[in-house]
């Protein structure tokens, strides 16, 4: 009996850009007919040639990978990287334009949880409606019903209808469905960042479990490097279509944040770029905005985050500060830091600072931040700003889960406080 | 390969690539599918599962009295409401049969997206919940001619009756073929779903629902009869009322076309459903 139990050969999957084909049959009859012909196909464009309409782009690129029995395997990457692709082909929703893949055992696949549940049927019959769907047959599910009862935690609702059903509790018991299927192969996609805190830690525990106990082989897509941390033996990063690391999960998150990064960028120049027309006058020009102790913008909450800022004066101003004004990458606001009176500024002169922000307060996660340089009025303490950066500047932090809680953002926000200090026992 | 493996999924897949071993596999899936279909089919409704009975009853009520009384159409001396009762059975199975699996992939693309299945368990199930329509017509057929036995009106039910079972299978069987070639189109061109609809309507006025056979022309009655439903409704419709000649050569010569356009039918469909996710 062979160990290997996905063999993936030169996998590549094509698809194509814009709108498809002539989209009702007389137009797409029409091309072929005169393309059938060699004559100019009616449906073009006058300097276009059918090749030229058809854009395609790789979603896969030749992916070579071999899974072994009781591996849990993490797949990560930036989106569009061909993380959901590979899954869905795995899975069989799709077939691949070229290459192989052998399975050694049968797979099930959670690209969500709780698919095919019907709202009017009772939590028991979607129990066994999405265990059929998942591969389970009838006589699998009754064996195993008490315990998916069990681990749903519904029990009291289980002859409700699912529509009548909190949020929660739909998902859970998807879930508990899911994790029971026997399946030697199990594919997932992020859906463990589901229900509440107790929860989710229990389907972690159950997949570490699937893997390191039952010698099942897990796939598993996650953009949360905690959850990758603690739940995979081995870790892949794929890329553009491509893979371009395979080996120990450590490296792969190292790779992956140094590639990868879209916005991320370690300088932006400002110098040229015209400012927002709302900025109320404009005293300074800042010229250059640049991250100094790294090549790429992502940090530990421990580290500092170092930043240098060049700025020629437009008029003399005295008492200038900075200003970061953060928000987390989905736009909602983290917080503002600002600095005390740094500089003055002189007409035509060029200068430059270096600043330290601490990040420890900073839940794990993709930031941005708007640069200002300002002043205070006097006595009210309201600001003026004497310039903006051009853009959005954007900084990512790690997810680092040792000694305290993981990071639940849409409970908490994005800023995780100084730790409360014990003062007498 | 060196190695034994389970499962290959592989690029290029052949026309005939049809997996039925695997279909059997999730026959628990189809029931459950028709389980579910018909339990959620009426709920928060007032009159419930009494629309099965309403709703045919509305129809051949209507039937009689346009077909019937105003057109005056010949039933071949059977009783207006045998004989619209008769034909409607049959031929409504086989209306919703192919126009609900039609759109096989357009409704279901959400959870075909999410999770494989033999995606052909879906139009079957659809095809096997309609039987439950089905039996109440003919139950109400049996009512109807039993109290027409009552009222001593002759009533021509034959032998024949034992091939029912053939008969439905047979107007499923080209019910789901022709709906899932339909469905198998419809991924790429959506214009289908509204020819279906019109397509339908003008099958069914080639077919002898709302008239009897004999008033067809001899001219063109042998192409009339290559219409693969015209022979099982006549077939139909003699074995409950004895009305008409059964056209027993017609029917072979349907049996024949059913057998391909399920074929076709297949073969289409799972050519389709490896990709139909990027087209959809």
């Amino acid at each position: 009996m062979t160990d290997t139990m996905i063999k993936i050969e030169n996998l590549k999957k094509r698809y194509r850009l814009g709108t498809i084909g002539g989209t009702t049959l007389n137009a797409e009859l029409k091309s072929w007919w005169a393309r059938k012909r060699g004559k100019e196909d009616p449906n073009l464009k006058l300097d276009q040639s059918y090749s030229s309409v058809i854009k395609t782009f790789w979603a896969l690129d030749g992916i070579n990978l071999e899974v072994k029995r009781g591996e849990a395997l993490g797949i990560i990457g930036a989106n569009g990287a061909g993380k959901s692709t590979l899954l869905k082909i795995l899975s069989r929703v799709t077939a691949p334009t070229e290459g192989d893949i052998w399975l050694n055992g049968r797979v099930s696949s959670m690209l969500e949880v709780g698919t095919g549940f019907h709202g009017e049927l009772t939590g028991r019959e979607n129990i066994y409606m999405n265990g059929a769907i998942l591969g389970m047959s009838k006589k699998e599910i009754d064996t195993k019903i008490d315990s998916i009862i069990e681990f749903s935690e519904c029990r009291q609702f289980i002859d409700t209808p699912v529509k009548r059903y909190s949020s929660g509790m739909y998902v859970k018991l998807a879930f508990a469905v899911a994790s029971h299927l026997d399946s030697e192969i199990l594919v997932m996609d992020e859906v463990l960042a589901v229900g509440d805190m107790k929860f989710q830690k229990k389907c972690l525990g159950k997949m570490g479990d699937v893997a390191a106990n039952e010698g099942r082989t897990v796939l598993y897509v996650s953009h949360n490097m905690a959850t990758i941390r603690n739940l995979c033996t081995r870790c892949v990063v794929l890329n553009k279509g491509k893979m371009i690391y395979d080996g120990s999960v450590e490296d792969a998150i190292a790779v992956y944040m140094d590639a990868n990064r879209g916005n991320l960028q370690k300088m932006y120049d400002f110098s040229e770029a015209p400012r927002s027309s709302n900025i109320f006058g404009k005293k300074v020009h800042i010229n250059r905005f640049e991250f100094l102790n790294k090549e790429m913008p992502t940090y530990f909450p421990y580290e500092d985050l170092i930043f240098r800022i060049n700025w020629t004066g437009i008029e003399d101003t005295g008492e200038l500060r900075v200003r970061l004004e953060i928000h987390f990458a989905d736009s909602t606001s983290a917080g503002m830091a600002e600095s005390k009176v740094f500089s003055k500024s002189y007409v035509g002169t060029e200068q430059e600072s270096t600043f330290r922000f601490p990040l420890k307060n900073l839940a794990g996660g993709s930031y941005y931040f708007r640069l200002s340089i300002f002043t205070l009025e006097s006595g009210g303490g309201y600001h003026v700003a004497v310039d903006e950066g051009a853009s959005n500047i954007y900084f990512e932090v790690e997810d680092y889960v040792v000694d305290q809680t993981r990071w639940l953002r849409q409970y908490w926000g994005s800023v995780r406080f100084d730790n409360i200090e014990l003062l007498e026992e | 390969m060196k190695e034994k493996y389970m499962t290959h999924i592989k690029s290029r897949n052949g026309w005939f690539d049809i997996n039925i071993k695997e279909l059997f596999q999730y026959k628990d899936l189809i029931l459950l599918f028709t389980k579910r279909d018909i339990s959620v089919m009426y709920k928060q409704t007032i009159l419930g599962p009494l629309w099965l009975i309403l709703n045919p009853l509305i129809t051949v009520l209507l039937y009689s009295f346009v077909f019937g009384s105003v057109a005056g159409l010949s039933t071949d001396g059977s009783p207006h409401l045998a004989f619209y009762l008769t034909s409607n059975a049959l031929w409504s199975y086989f209306a919703t049969c192919l126009s609900q699996t039609s759109t096989t992939f357009t409704t279901n693309a959400a959870i075909f997206g999410k999770v494989y299945f033999p995606r052909l368990t879906m139009p079957i199930s659809t095809v096997v919940t309609g039987i439950l329509n089905l039996l109440v017509q003919i139950m109400m057929l049996v009512v109807a001619l039993f109290l027409y036995k009552l009222q001593g009106i002759p009533i021509g039910t034959n032998c024949n009756i034992l091939l029912v079972p053939v008969l439905i299978l047979q107007i499923a069987l080209l019910g789901l073929g022709c709906g899932i070639i339909v469905s198998a189109l419809t991924t790429k061109y959506r214009d289908l779903v509204i020819v279906v609809t019109f397509g339908v309507q003008l099958w069914m006025y080639a077919s002898p629902v709302v008239y009897s056979v004999t008033q067809i022309p001899a001219g063109i009655y042998t192409v009339y009869m290559l219409n693969p439903v015209a022979p099982i409704i006549s077939v139909w419709r003699y074995a409950f009322l004895g009305s008409g000649i059964p056209p027993y050569f017609y029917w072979g010569i349907s049996w024949i076309t059913t057998i391909l356009i399920l074929f076709i039918g297949i073969v289409l469909f799972s050519k389709v459903e490896k990709t139909f996710m990027d087209t959809v």
